[in-house]
């Protein structure tokens, strides 16, 4: 086949051009509605429903020249039902639409991957300016949409950051299933999610955000036209959570392979289900609550203007129902896999199986009931802040569950401290931290100090930091040597691992202390006699990049240019991923497997790795 | 009949548990007598005290499962690693009713009591944080009102049992109680005074009530903690405490020098909604 064949028909460059053709049908037909003149650039006033159909017609434009329609419409012409794009061979499955769940974990890896690293850069630009306590290197603007965007990407993209690679790799393995229940919307979730990255770059050109994260009302209201790229990037990002998750749940509940019982269940498969519950619980509210804040921007409603009788409570109310289960939507997955990586390296089966599943039940359904404590001072419904003091606090007890889990799994082991081990260890350090600078946070009187300064962004940072990036990188040196058939480096991964571990502490520590002695977040000036603490943390914070750097030279050495084969199970594990030749073949199983027991027997006599049935290709 | 087995895993639980308790009970001992001195907010109002009192509680609280899990993770990880040779699997532990009691029990009563501590400490005056238009936790006695206007991006402060007047500083007499009413003119805003414990957000269209009671004279800082647009970074000023007295003569003195304005202030309110409103769109 000739280059020029390859480039013509549905692929990520059909879907580009698409895409860039439907942006600009969007924004003429939307000035063709609402105004006679095509030039709004340069003026305050800017035309707010062109920008927001540009961006849905471009993504609309970028789905169907990535061919999702094409399934839809075949089977409307008569066509029976196929999974025909799995059947695609070679690089270029990777570049466009493919319904191998092993495919879309490596895409989720890499585009994932890819924004975490520049919003990792966002956040070394940040620190570059907070080397002064005055105002030095960015316009005020431009330093708060570098806030916007670094605390946007992470919350957004990382949400995904381990369902995606890791769930839609392994969860049908785990659970002896040759796909996903729903193989064409676990690719439109990563698709999404590539789109919506991209359109919270582009923010740049339209003037930045200068809401944060959070989007408040009623600044979001007057802000710049950039704003609509925080909105239609984040319902993306929900949309996308919560087909994600709904995938997942159905996998997971109706594809266990026979012999696969609740109770024999791998723990990260209950991890990805609670997470997953959360997602499909929470995520629909963000959607809800941005199209509020769109239309507050171009019908001229008033859902969030208080002039009007809108409300600002209602944002903040309606922001934090899905904020806080998403942030255990980020927390959670670290949890299943610091559980699932422990009884591997400390060769003991894991301890307390069912308390480590009520631990993860208990935090997603009390995750529910918590929002609140994110507007203590706010004035809103200062009756009911005893409650939401307890309601926080209680989630430290199924949290609890999972340090005591871990902590006897480790007891009288025999631990190997291979780097996916330092990892996990390194989670029980940092989210100890995280989580007891947490009680702080959550007892109303003392949160009247903390709330809103540098010690809940350093609280925040040790546990979704702490808890998620390093369990995502624990996950990255356990289970890429199955995805790619490839060894990491074990060397440079324990250097990258110590260099990341002490700049992260470094780096977020002393922000507990400027927090406590007074400086609010997303500041660009701070007293002088914060400078130390802050030049401090900005150097950290520059090592902690370095590290991040030397992390990618590991990555794209042993995988690109060393390629030394990893044996099937280099660990040691009797995991059912493991019994499988590496990589994975696409169909996984030729016969299904049948489970009789979990795969933790570590010790037991008698005890043998989960039977993998025959996999495909070796029967 | 205890096997060498059995007497080794005793041995291995006694050893952190006297570590435990030996580091745990120095340590809790030493955070509780000398956290107050480093704690913020430090003691320039009641309320910054109570919270003060309260973050030591916490930190006392929390000593000693720092200190456990310390002592586990160091023992755990020297005496149990794996000391080279052939891959042999550990004993084949999955449970342990007792532990789990035990463990459930302690962190049950832990959060039962810093929930009923904090609700204490809450309700004796709002320990400073904005309580909204009906506040629950009201301290008794007389008052002085001060209104705080958050606005894109300055603070400014109304004194309604003094005419309404306004300044752009906050000056409040010393050893007296004080009714903050913190509202917006147009986004959020959140008012911290630092060193006084305080903190209330600043929503338009809403009356945020916070309770202060002030100690000797001072000044103290005041900041911007909620992200509020373009200057946030910019939206500090400082306030100060001052004798009785002078607090009289520093009255005087701004009606005086602002009278000439004074009359094109809008009449005093819990809330304003300045108009037009800026909007995208």
């Amino acid at each position: 086949m000739t280059v020029a064949r390859r480039l013509v028909g549905f692929n990520l460059l059909t879907a580009c051009l698409l895409g860039i053709g439907g942006w600009y049908v969007g924004w003429y037909s939307a000035h063709a509605v609402v105004g006679p003149s095509l030039d709004y650039f340069g003026d305050v006033d800017f035309n707010e429903l062109s920008i927001v159909l540009a961006y849905l017609f471009g993504v609309l434009g970028f789905l169907v020249g990535l061919g999702f329609l094409n399934y839809p419409i075949a089977r409307l012409r008569g066509y029976p039902p196929s999974l025909r794009e799995k059947e695609t061979q070679g690089v270029s499955r990777y570049f466009g639409l493919c319904t191998d769940h092993k495919v879309v974990g490596m895409q989720y890896l890499v585009g994932i991957g890819f924004f975490f690293f520049i919003g990792g850069l966002n956040a070394m630009l940040i620190r570059t300016e907070l080397l002064r306590p005055d105002h030095q290197v960015w316009p005020a603007g431009a330093y708060l949409t570098l806030v916007g965007l670094h605390g946007t990407m992470m919350m957004g993209m990382m949400t995904s950051g381990i369902l995606g690679p890791f769930g839609n790799y392994f969860v049908p393995i785990l659970i002896g299933a040759r796909r996903m229940a729903f193989p064409r919307i676990e690719a439109l979730t990563f698709w999404l999610l590539m789109a919506g990255g991209v359109i919270l770059e582009t923010t740049i050109f339209f003037g930045g955000f200068p809401t944060g994260w959070t989007g408040y009302q009623p600044l979001g209201t007057q802000a710049n036209p950039g704003m609509e790229c925080y909105y239609i990037f984040f319902a993306l990002v929900g949309i996308s959570m919560t087909l994600l998750g709904l995938n997942m749940i159905a996998t997971i509940v109706t594809m266990r392979a026979p012999g696969l019982t609740w109770s024999r269940l791998p723990i990260f498969v209950w991890g990805v289900l609670s997470t997953s519950t959360l997602m499909v619980l929470a995520a629909p509210v963000l959607v809800a609550t941005l199209s509020m804040a769109i239309l507050d921007r171009t019908a001229q409603t008033n859902f969030f203007v208080p002039a009007q009788g809108g409300s600002a409570y209602l944002y903040q109310n309606l922001f934090w129902v899905f904020g806080h289960p998403e942030v255990y939507i980020l927390a959670l997955p670290g949890f299943a896999i610091v559980l699932e990586i422990l009884p591997v390296f400390a060769r003991k089966p894991l301890w307390g199986y069912r308390l480590a599943v009520a631990g993860l039940l208990g935090v997603s359904l009390l995750s529910f009931f918590v929002w609140q404590h994110h507007l203590f001072v706010s004035g809103i419904n200062g009756d009911l802040r005893p409650f939401y003091m307890f309601s926080t606090e209680m989630i430290s007890i199924p949290t609890g569950f999972t340090f005591l889990c871990g902590m006897m799994t480790l007891w009288r082991g025999r631990i190997r401290y291979s780097v996916p081990m330092l990892f996990c260890l390194a989670w029980f350090f940092n989210f100890l931290i995280g989580g007891l600078s947490g009680v702080f946070l959550s007892d109303t009187p003392s949160d009247t100090t903390t709330h809103g300064s540098f010690f809940s962004m350093a609280h925040f940072h040790y546990t979704i930091m702490g808890g998620l990036v390093f369990t995502f990188f624990a996950g990255i040196y356990y289970w890429v040597p199955k995805m790619t058939g490839f060894q990491l480096n074990e060397r440079l991964g324990k250097i990258h691992f110590w260099s990341m571990f002490l700049m992260f502490n470094s780096t977020f520590f002393p922000l507990f202390i400027a927090g406590f002695q007074g400086q609010p977040r997303r500041v660009v000036t701070y007293p002088h006699g914060l400078q130390f603490l802050n030049d401090w943390v900005s150097v950290s914070a520059f090592l902690l990049g370095a590290s991040m750097i030397l992390f990618l030279y590991n990555f794209v050495k042993s995988l690109v240019f060393d390629r030394v084969p990893a044996p099937a199970d280099p660990w040691g594990s009797k995991s059912i991923e493991w019994q499988l030749p590496s990589p994975v073949p696409v169909h996984n199983f030729d016969r299904i497997p049948v489970f009789s027991s979990d795969p933790y027997g570590y010790g037991e006599p008698g005890s043998v790795p989960v039977p993998a049935g025959a996999p495909a290709g070796m029967s | 009949m205890a096997t060498p087995a059995d007497k080794q895993r005793e041995d291995h639980g006694k050893r952190v548990l006297v570590f435990t308790v030996a580091i745990g009970v120095v340590a809790t001992a030493l955070v509780a007598a000398l956290g107050g001195r480093f704690l913020p907010p430090g003691n320039s109002s009641t309320q910054s005290s109570e919270q003060v009192l309260d973050n030591t509680v916490m930190l006392a609280i929390i000593t000693p499962i720092v200190v456990l899990l310390a002592v586990f993770f160091v023992y755990a990880l020297t005496q149990f690693r794996h000391r080279g040779g052939p891959l042999v699997d550990g004993p084949a532990l999955r449970n342990d009713n007792r532990i789990q009691v035990l463990w459930v029990a302690g962190s049950a009563v832990l959060v039962l009591f810093l929930a009923a501590f904090g609700t204490f400490e809450l309700l004796q005056n709002g320990s400073g944080g904005g309580q909204g238009p009906n506040p629950i936790a009201v301290p008794s006695g007389q008052k002085l009102q001060v209104q705080v206007i958050g606005q894109q991006w300055q603070f400014t402060y109304r004194y309604p049992s003094y005419g309404g007047m306004e300044t752009s500083q906050l000056v409040l007499p010393a050893n007296t109680y004080v009714e903050l009413h913190v509202t917006s003119l147009d986004a959020i805003h959140s008012f911290w005074a630092t060193e006084l414990g305080i903190k209330a957000d600043a929503n338009p269209g809403v009356d945020n009530v916070a309770f202060l009671q002030t100690k000797g004279p001072r000044t103290f800082h005041v900041r911007c903690a909620e992200l509020c647009g373009l200057w946030h970074g910019y939206m500090f000023n400082n306030g100060r405490i001052v004798p009785q007295s002078q607090f009289a003569a520093w009255v005087k003195k701004e009606q005086r020098d602002f009278a000439p304005v004074a009359k094109y202030l809008p009449k005093y309110s819990k809330t304003y909604y300045p108009d037009p409103q800026r909007r995208a769109g």
